[in-house]
């Protein structure tokens, strides 16, 4: 959908919490450090498997943002797309490095989400504004 | 078959969360398509670099990195990984 020179995007995943949980019990800190940021890890409640339907919720966020990049073999790096909780409660997201990079070569101008998690598993959907002819 | 693309065999099926068996795959099978998804592949990157002692540079964190057993053996590799001692 194209409104006065931007498109409409959206990306949304799913993914199940048990597998978070057992990613956490086998890989521990190396599993959590190379996907979530500290922020991200600290709102979840820590490197605890008991942190996993957070943290699968960050991750179908963080997904759900490569699938609005249609990014291919483009890697932005998993900690580049942070979900940021504001003090109200709500979260949003935060790019840097290769995901702001890779955003501004989309043409992406506003980025907004929400997540849920439940019945075993954790989803997000995020809805992007991007300038109309940029990369797709 | 080396004994580092039998390891990598391995992790596939103990970590890749594929529907067929990874021991039989085609070396050149696309395991994205076949199922693997890329919390997945997080899980069999870790796991290739315990067994193998390595760890992955973020310029080799890249979907086509682990697209195939082939392409995770090139990977390895490039990296100099040898095969661990059973």
């Amino acid at each position: 959908m194209e409104i006065d020179g931007f498109e409409l995007r959206v990306g949304t995943d799913v993914q199940s919490i048990a597998e978070v949980a057992e990613s956490i019990a086998h890989f521990g800190d190396r599993y959590v450090r190379r996907l979530y940021t500290d922020h991200e890890v600290e709102c979840c409640g820590g490197v605890r498997v008991e942190s996993a339907p957070g943290l699968a919720a960050r991750f179908a966020a963080k997904e759900a943002t490569i699938k609005l990049l249609r990014l291919t073999d483009d890697d932005p790096g998993w900690r580049s797309i942070e979900v940021r909780r504001r003090p109200g409660g709500w979260c949003d997201l935060s790019l840097s490095d290769g995901a702001q990079r890779l955003a501004e070569e989309a043409g992406v101008r506003h980025l907004s989400m929400s997540m849920s998690h439940g019945a075993g598993v954790a989803t997000a959907t995020v809805v992007g504004l991007c300038q109309a002819g940029a990369r797709s | 078959m080396s004994p580092a693309e039998a390891e990598v065999r391995r992790l596939l099926e103990v970590h890749g969360g594929l529907p067929v068996e990874a021991a039989t795959l085609d070396g050149e099978a696309d395991l994205f398509d076949l199922g693997m998804t890329s919390h997945a592949s997080v899980n069999v990157m870790l796991a290739l670099e315990d067994s193998f002692d390595i760890e992955f540079p973020d310029e080799m964190l890249r979907k086509s990195t682990f697209e195939s057993v082939n392409a995770i053996s090139a990977a390895l590799g490039e990296l100099g990984a040898q095969a661990p001692i059973s």
